[in-house]
């Protein structure tokens, strides 16, 4: 049990390592491309990924976001009737949205959507030693593979963030008005009173954490890949499953840090 | 200028392994310029790693490898990047970029590591499938190549930067002879009209003696007999002989020819 432990400690502190080792080895590829006056990446890679990231992930966030916003809204509303206070709702949902649905519903989308491709495309890359043959021409193929596609969904997942908070309200002003006789200019008037700059900080620096982080174990899972397509196959899983658990854990700390900071 | 008789690499006492697995046990292997030297031994015997050692992917654990004069072991970021470039590889499983059609990857070395505008680009990657003799291709995936063409594409990339030494790694393997052949000849002729040295590793003897103009024999990581194909033929060494006279036994089923210790 103790060993198992150990074991699982080992293991993790050996990830840790080898996820830093590459932020190293990947500002050091760079550095030496600006140092010679040569641009890390090339433009147009880096708008393929955003587009693949952006435009290829917005219906999906803003879908999961109309349901759980609509969802929130129904429940919230069943409770606060019995004390007759529904028109506390578009603060509740406004509140939650911009704080903490909207960036955590974005980032669990990305991680299995663009995690898992990222994760997928570069094992394979990999496994069919396209990523060594990149290494042997003098490409440096962390700044050439993974730059790109880190800073593609660093800068999107606060854009998509965005567009979730927009839809989960919309999806609760739906509701709101159909069931529980809140019109929509009264739940606008709400929503524009209770939208603090505060909290939308807060949820815009979760984002580009979020997003930083899916980036990267993607990156990195699937640059680790051994072993053909079942490390693939492997890796993947991986990504995905590590870079939900570590979005939700680090809402959970920004979420103790945030409120004893801005209590 | 490099002359005929220049030493363009030369390896020495070179120790790798893998965590607990030697590979490399005090190698010693040098190269001169406009040479083919064709590298033989047993599968996993390290082939490919010895490649991989030349192009700095893998690190030396001891010993050195210079290459045009300039020790590799001790290249920073950036000259190691520019030694990479004057050196091609091409890789067993051709490993092209499969997101790419044939035009981009052998224009991605360009694009990425030259100033060359799109058009010289253009003309190069021309050149060069022309070199290797493909043609109306460029459009195309690598999936959807034969695995002939795909190395033939390999090498275009591989000569894409001028390159003065080019790595093979077992060219003729998973090829039928006729584009085993093929592929032997475009190596003569990088050497005999492109002036362009080559490393090729390999097991295949046939194509060895086709295009060596020196051999070297790879066997629990030292190279215990170097020379010519001539040479190679008559050696006295027990790992050779038994190499080669198990190609004999298999290519001329006749002659039972086994090597005793
Ligand atoms: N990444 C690796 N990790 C551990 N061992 C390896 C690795 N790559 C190769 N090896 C081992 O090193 C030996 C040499 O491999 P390799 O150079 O690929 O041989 P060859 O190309 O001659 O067939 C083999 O025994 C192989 O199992
Ligand atoms: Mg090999």
């Amino acid at each position: 049990m103790i060993a198992k432990l150990g074991a699982i400690t080992t293991a993790f502190l050996q990830e840790l390592s080898s996820l830093v080792w590459m932020a190293r080895e990947t500002v050091a590829e760079v550095y030496e491309r600006i140092s010679t006056k040569k641009s890390p990446f090339r433009l147009t890679d880096f708008f393929v990924q955003t587009d693949r990231v952006g435009m290829g992930s917005v219906f999906l966030v803003s879908l999961v976001s109309i349901f759980v916003g609509l969802t929130l809204a129904l429940l919230t509303g069943y409770q606060l009737e019995r004390f007759g206070m529904v028109m506390l709702v578009p603060i509740t949902v406004v509140i939650s949205f911009t704080r903490e649905m909207g960036p955590l519903l974005t980032g669990i989308v990305l991680a299995a959507r663009v995690g898992a491709s990222y994760t997928a495309e570069l094992g394979t890359m990999t496994a069919s030693e396209e990523v060594e043959a990149i290494e042997g021409m003098g490409i440096g193929p962390l700044r050439y593979l993974v730059t790109p596609r880190f800073l593609a969904i660093f800068f999107m997942t606060p854009c998509l963030s965005v567009v979730a908070i927009v839809s989960g309200i919309v999806g609760a002003a739906f509701i709101s008005n159909l069931s529980l006789d809140l019109n929509f200019s009264y739940f606008y008037d709400q929503t524009m009173d209770s939208l603090l700059v505060k909290d939308v900080i807060s949820g815009m620096i979760k984002s580009f954490l979020f997003g930083g982080i899916i980036g990267w174990i993607a990156c990195f899972k699937g640059l680790a890949v051994r072993g053909g397509a079942a490390g693939v196959g492997t890796a993947t899983t991986s990504s995905v499953v590590t870079a939900v658990t570590t979005v939700i854990g680090c809402d959970t700390l920004c979420n103790i840090f945030m409120v004893s900071v801005f209590k | 200028m490099i002359t005929q008789q220049e030493t363009l690499l030369e390896m020495h006492n070179v120790k790798f392994r893998y965590a607990d697995h030697v590979v490399m046990n005090g190698l010693n292997l040098s190269l001169k310029s406009q040479e083919t030297l064709v590298v033989m031994g047993p599968s996993g015997g390290g082939k490919s790693t010895l490649l991989r050692l030349l192009l700095g992917i893998l690190k030396v654990d001891h010993g050195s490898i210079r290459f045009k004069g300039k020790d590799i072991t001790k290249l920073n970021r950036h000259e190691l990047n520019e030694m990479r470039s004057s050196i091609g590889m091409v890789y067993q499983y051709s490993a092209l970029m499969s997101s790419m059609n044939v035009h981009d990857n052998i224009a991605l070395p360009l694009r990425e590591l030259s100033k060359k505008t799109a058009k010289e680009i253009d003309k190069i990657v021309d050149a060069k499938l022309e070199l290797v003799g493909l043609k109306d291709i460029k459009e195309q995936l690598p999936s959807e190549l034969s695995g002939g063409m795909k190395k033939r594409v390999g090498l275009a990339r591989a000569m894409a930067l001028e390159p003065t030494l080019i790595l093979f790694d077992e060219p003729s393997s998973g090829l039928d002879p006729i584009n085993s052949v093929l592929i032997d000849d475009l190596i003569v002729a990088l050497r005999e009209e492109h002036k362009v040295a080559s490393i090729v590793v390999t097991h295949t003897m046939p194509s060895a003696f086709r295009i060596a103009t020196s051999m070297a024999m790879l066997h629990d990581g030292k190279i215990v007999e170097e020379g010519s194909p001539a040479d190679f033929r008559q050696s006295k060494n027990r790992f050779v002989h038994e190499f080669l006279s198990a190609y004999l036994t298999h290519g001329h089923a006749k002659e039972p020819k086994h090597a005793n210790s």
